[in-house]
């Protein structure tokens, strides 16, 4: 289930707003199971937002950003009908992304 | 801004916190992370399962077999087919067992999440249908007999006694405008406290990072209560749920909700 992003690109004025919500549990690796058992640490080290080819926001993540964490960056430059792409990928070597067309 | 904030203040006059919380719920707008438990719910309804390779689509949730829209605002209910008011966690296990021939034992082993987990199949399905409910007055059924015995158990153990510090559901939700610590806590015999609460589950607990349904907080208030565990689809359970919902009745559905 992990790898969804929800993802919303607005032009507001000069700025293009985008909102992304992403599917990930986002274990510390600190939490102990319900037998006692560690919780292995699984959490989104690198996001990426991308409009076109470019790279316009990249970022690096750990274990204090909330599950299905939720992302908002404004850019300037965006046209409406361009493509926004946001990627992520996490401490396990699994990835996701999401694209979504600036409105 | 200062408008706004006079505003937001007045909207919420007794609790900080419930303010502060809404600004937070603005915020968000509708980007409350159960949307994703509704798709996971959906994607699990129309997957061939079990013995039986069967889909859930031909599952009776009380409006005939396969009507998911509005269901869920009419649960819990008496099912002719079982001779039981059934909520409607009990319903889909009912379902997955007759439909697909999966064993009852396993399905309702462990219907919630546990610490570490990332969602049930249960929970998922109940967030789509709760999804599938939005908007819809809340109606549940009440007129089989069994259904008005549910109400009439579900209000004496509301108001019943017990465990180590002796207390009743009511300790808590009898009275209006009331907190523990900074928690607003609903007055479940008030009509429209009863409909805020009621109508808001299943909700999204972002302190969990995970959607939690009606079932789940009740076991969660008999833990909180110091009473023995709540079983899962027990008459108790169904009960409680029932006097809920008929108190809460005529308000509108608005799960999923978004909670602290």
């Amino acid at each position: 289930m992990a790898g969804r992003i929800k993802i919303r690109a607005q032009k507001k004025g000069e700025m293009t707003e985008v909102k992304a919500l992403m599917r990930h549990p986002m274990e510390t690796g600190m939490r102990k199971d319900q037998a006692g058992e560690s919780i292995p640490a699984h959490f989104i080290t690198d996001v990426a937002v991308l409009h076109g080819d470019q790279t316009v926001m990249q970022a690096h993540w750990g274990a204090a950003v909330s599950a299905n964490p939720f992302l908002g960056v404004r850019f300037q430059g965006g046209q409406a009908g361009d493509a926004v792409r946001v990627v992520w990928t996490d401490n396990q070597g699994g990835t996701g992304e999401g694209e979504t067309t600036i409105r | 801004m200062i408008t706004r904030w006079c505003l937001l203040w007045l909207a919420f006059p007794a609790w900080a916190d419930e303010g502060v919380f809404d600004q937070y719920r603005d915020l968000m707008g509708d980007d409350n992370p159960a949307i994703f438990v509704i798709d996971e719910g959906e994607e699990f309804w129309y997957q061939s399962q079990g013995p039986s390779g069967a889909t859930l689509e031909a599952c009776d949730l009380g409006l005939g077999a396969g009507v998911t829209r509005g269901a869920y605002a009419q649960f819990p209910r008496y099912f002719a087919d079982t001779d039981r008011v059934m909520d409607i966690e009990t319903r889909l296990i009912h379902c997955m067992e007759t439909l697909q021939g999966r064993d009852r034992t396993v399905t309702a082993a462990k219907p919630y999440s546990l610490r570490g987990d990332f969602g049930t199949e249960l929970e998922a399905l109940v967030t789509w249908l709760a999804a599938e409910s939005e908007g819809v007055v809340i109606a549940p059924e009440q007129g089989h007999l069994k259904e008005r015995a549910m109400y009439a158990l579900g209000e004496e153990i509301f108001f019943y006694r017990a465990g180590p510090h002796d207390f009743s559901c009511a300790t808590c939700h009898e009275q209006s405008d009331k907190r523990i610590r900074l928690q607003q806590l609903p007055n479940l015999t008030d009509h429209h406290d009863a409909a805020d609460a009621y109508g808001s589950w299943p909700a999204y607990r972002m302190s969990q990072g995970l959607v939690r349904t009606m079932g789940w907080r009740l076991q969660d208030c008999f833990r909180q209560q110091r009473w023995p565990g709540l079983t899962f689809g027990s008459e108790v359970s169904i009960a409680l749920q029932t006097y809920m919902a008929v108190n809460a009745a005529g308000g509108i559905m608005t799960a999923p909700g978004l909670k602290r």
